[in-house]
């Protein structure tokens, strides 16, 4: 099998992460419940791992990483808990559905008023009209750090100034940047993070979470045990617990200390970089087939690794599937969970075939997609 | 019978804080020695945790706090069995 499906899970995993879980899985107690030996070593594990992602992401401080399922989850909490009634927000139309969804409740419940700047039919943002969708009453700005369809990836920096400008929070989703593209929330003036595990962290499925910039505050989205503090009716204030109701997931999260390692032993340019050459290598090697349209790939921050692509009008559900059957290729066709990109780049009937590579993948098993994809190619153009 | 001895106790606003400690002083446990226990009822009601040493240790755990810039809530003599 060959496995070109990363922007959705990562499958190969240094295999540290199966080990931390194995071994997790065998020798936790329940993380925060209890001062014996097998609870403080799960509480010493996810310790370690938070103090791992305040490190990746220059979070002042590991307490103000909360974990959770997933990103979604994560999304969830942050748009549920920042916007009321009244409220105007702002989110781009390269967003992929974890933060459409969570945006248009507010806004079908709440009436919170909601902007969506456009993405053009390269993939591209216009930053002068992402400017102008400020108003008074904007309170954030949430944005796709890159796009989970194309794998550009936005001048989040720039972003957040301009929503500091007009007086807004600044949070990024980063499920598709997080330990292969440098995220600083300090130099780049980032409110919250919100990360997810099982993409390129490494980590299992399951695994996600958010970091706090100082200050930032928000309203626990569940509440019950917390470990301390039992006799107050209310989940406690400080942080991670306000964040965190409920026994963590400390197999996933000590897997995911592993992938942490992992990316701090190797680097995060490093990785970002070798996965981005070989959708460079994929690219060149199908971009002047017949037929072929390249989605995106066209930005001035760089690519996460990606490259989604159609062939004239053929189906991508198709593509995939012969990718599959063919030469057990795994890529993944269709929409993506990101509905307002496909409308951006006019793909919404046909979907789109994604390649996303990671590091873990060979030269070889690039050039093996670039030969299926001409023999697919040759049978219909 | 066992007889009680007193203890120096250092309670945290939160448990991340008790786990920084357990974390440094795995790392280095001369310069902060004790263990993590649950927070004694002399103390407080519930079940958090905190950290205890030998009271002979008190000099050493305050000066690794002040040195490291460990945060804590308070620090307590307890007798303790």
């Amino acid at each position: 099998m060959i496995y070109f499906d990363n922007a959705a899970t990562t499958m190969i995993k240094p295999p540290a992460v199966a080990q931390a879980v194995a071994t997790a899985i065998n020798t936790f107690g329940g993380v925060g419940r209890g001062a014996h030996d097998a609870a403080l070593s799960a509480d010493l594990q996810v310790y370690r791992a938070r103090a791992a992602v305040a490190a990746l992401f220059n979070c002042p401080q590991p307490k103000n990483v909360a974990f959770s399922l997933n990103i979604t989850e994560s999304l969830n909490i942050v748009i549920d808990g920042l916007l009321a009634n009244g409220d105007h927000a702002v989110t781009t139309a390269a967003s992929h559905n974890s933060v459409l969804r969570p945006l248009f409740r507010k806004r079908d419940r709440e009436g919170v008023d909601v902007t969506i700047v456009p993405i053009d039919g390269d993939g591209l943002l216009d930053m002068d009209e992402y400017a102008r969708s400020f108003k008074p009453n904007t309170k954030l700005a949430v944005v796709t750090h890159a796009s989970n369809l194309t794998g550009d990836i936005y001048d989040v920096a720039k972003m957040a100034a301009i929503a500091h400008e007009h007086g807004a929070l600044f949070v990024i989703d980063a499920a598709q940047t997080a330990g292969n593209t440098p995220i600083d929330m300090q130099a780049m003036g980032i409110d919250i993070v919100t990360f997810t595990g099982h993409k390129s962290l490494y980590g299992p499925q399951g695994t996600g979470g958010l970091c706090l910039a100082p200050g930032i505050e928000l309203p626990p989205y569940k509440e019950g045990g917390s470990g301390t503090h039992s006799y107050e009716e209310r989940q406690p204030e400080f942080m991670p617990e306000h964040l965190e109701a409920g026994t963590q997931n400390g197999h996933g999260i000590a897997g995911l200390a592993a992938g942490l390692a992992y990316i701090e032993e190797h680097g995060v340019e490093n990785l970002g970089a070798a996965n981005a050459a070989l959708a460079d290598r994929f690219e060149k090697g199908v971009r002047d087939l017949p037929g072929v349209r390249i989605l995106g790939r066209k930005g001035s921050c760089g690519n996460t690794g990606i490259v989604a692509l159609n062939v004239g009008d053929m189906d991508s559900g198709a593509i995939s599937d012969q990718l599959n059957q063919g030469w057990e290729i795994c890529t993944r066709p269709g929409a993506h969970c990101a509905p307002l990109m496909h409308e951006s780049l006019g793909t919404v009937s046909q979907g789109a075939v994604r390649f996303s590579f990671s590091h873990f993948n060979t030269e070889e098993e690039v050039d093996t997609a670039i030969e299926a994809m001409r023999e697919i190619v040759a049978d219909v153009m | 019978m066992r007889e009680k001895t007193p203890k120096v106790v250092v309670t945290f606003e939160t448990t991340t804080d008790a786990i920084v400690f357990e974390s440094e002083s795995k790392a280095d446990p001369e310069a902060l020695p004790g263990r993590i226990i649950p927070v004694p009822s002399e103390i407080s009601a519930g079940c958090g945790l905190s950290w205890c040493a030998d009271e002979q240790y008190r000099e050493t755990l305050l000066g690794s706090i002040e040195s490291k810039g460990l945060a804590f809530e308070g620090v307590y003599s307890v007798c303790m069995y």
